[in-house]
């Protein structure tokens, strides 16, 4: 008799993020061998997942395959849906599920996705900035598409760390931030390294003729860093953390704006 | 013209910072700024004084102005919050626990 039922192979792997361990089960090899590569540096065996994800590949079978992100919560499963992935999780359960095509930017929007939800409750966020670490403190360079975030990372002397020059990760520690590196990358295409310092400063990047620091009025701070917060999830209480979370973060940390030249001696400026 | 009521709304998160008052809606991440006059009115809206008791106790006493334009232009701009889901306008006194 025929065998009727084959055994599938469950492969995995655990990424860690800013301390936060998220197992991903797929059947798939060659996506296991796809993340392994872009994810590298972030993969460990060497703590228990705070999260679990069962991924399918295949379509996600949503009907617009264009559809912007969609992130909402309804007792206590988190949907989250876009053109080219679902996914439901139950953080209760800490376990979830994704369905998308094998490729890189579907499963890096959901780990994105979770790891936003996960910090907002945290008092943390994911910030559209390029991070570093100099001397044992990291400095955020925050700013939209064509500020400089990938210049700015691009000039940084061999001292510096670079944690990421698209989005950083900042979760709260005690009275103060700590920035962590990230694999989530911008036009640089280099991963962070994966290191965390307490954050010492936040600058507003403007491109200019010369290099400078000017204040930036605290209200303008807060709006500024909202204006630059990851957060996709409709949902009430925790959009309502997020806002009083930056403006915990712009009454601890020192917000500039930085106006530079785009050559080295920029980082002349940030000790 | 009959008594209205206004509250501020639990559904959004509200901040002053250095003398601005920031709110933002829970519904769709909106931020506000509020401006001076607007601030006098948020922070008085607390669903049992009247917005007419507001113009004459809090803004006619902050700014030179006719009672009866203050209240006409106190009325636009509550409606107007109002239709960005932060603050509650009722012709009945609002319980603020029961503000949406």
């Amino acid at each position: 008799m025929p065998e009727l039922i084959t055994e599938v192979e469950r492969l995995s792997l655990i990424i860690e993020i800013g301390g936060m361990a998220v197992r991903v089960n797929t059947t798939g090899p060659d996506f296991l061998h796809m993340l392994e590569g872009r994810y590298a540096g972030y993969i460990t065996s060497a703590v228990t997942p705070e999260i679990q994800f069962d991924v399918e590949l295949g379509p996600p079978g949503n009907a617009d395959p264009h559809a912007d992100a969609h992130v909402s919560q309804r007792d206590g499963r988190w949907t989250l849906t876009r053109g080219d992935f679902r996914a439901e999780w139950e953080p209760a359960q800490r376990r979830g599920w994704i369905r998308l095509r094998a490729n890189p930017h579907s499963i890096d929007s959901v780990l994105r996705i979770v790891h936003t939800l996960v910090l907002a409750k945290e008092g943390g966020f994911l910030l559209h900035s390029a991070s570093a670490i100099r001397n044992g403190r990291a400095f955020l360079f925050a700013g939209v598409s064509e500020a400089g975030k990938t210049t700015i990372s691009r000039l940084a002397p061999p001292d510096v760390t670079l944690l990421t020059d698209e989005i950083s990760y900042v979760r709260r520690l005690g009275d103060g931030y700590v920035a962590f590196g990230t694999p989530f990358t911008g036009e640089l295409a280099k991963l962070g390294e994966n290191t965390s310092a307490p954050v010492a400063a936040l600058y507003l990047l403007a491109k200019g003729r010369e290099n400078r620091i000017d204040q930036v009025p605290p209200g303008e701070a807060a709006r500024s860093l909202l204006g630059n917060v990851l957060f996709f999830a409709k949902d009430e209480k925790l959009v309502q953390a997020v806002f009083h979370t930056a403006f915990e973060f712009v009454s601890r940390v020192p917000v500039s704006r930085l106006t530079f030249f785009p050559d080295a001696r920029v980082w002349e400026l940030i000790r | 013209m009959s008594s209205l009521y206004v509250a501020r709304s639990s559904r959004v998160a509200a901040r002053s910072l250095d003398g601005e008052m920031m709110i933002m809606s829970g519904r769709d991440s909106t931020l506000f700024t509020l401006n001076k006059t607007a601030t006098i009115l948020w922070q008085a809206a607390d669903g049992a004084t009247s917005l007419e008791q507001i113009v004459q106790q809090k803004i006619c006493t902050e700014y030179e102005v006719d009672p009866g334009e203050a209240l006409r232009d106190a009325e636009s701009l509550a409606r107007d919050l109002a239709s960005h889901g932060i603050l509650q306008i009722s012709e009945e006194p609002i319980g603020m626990g029961e503000s949406k």
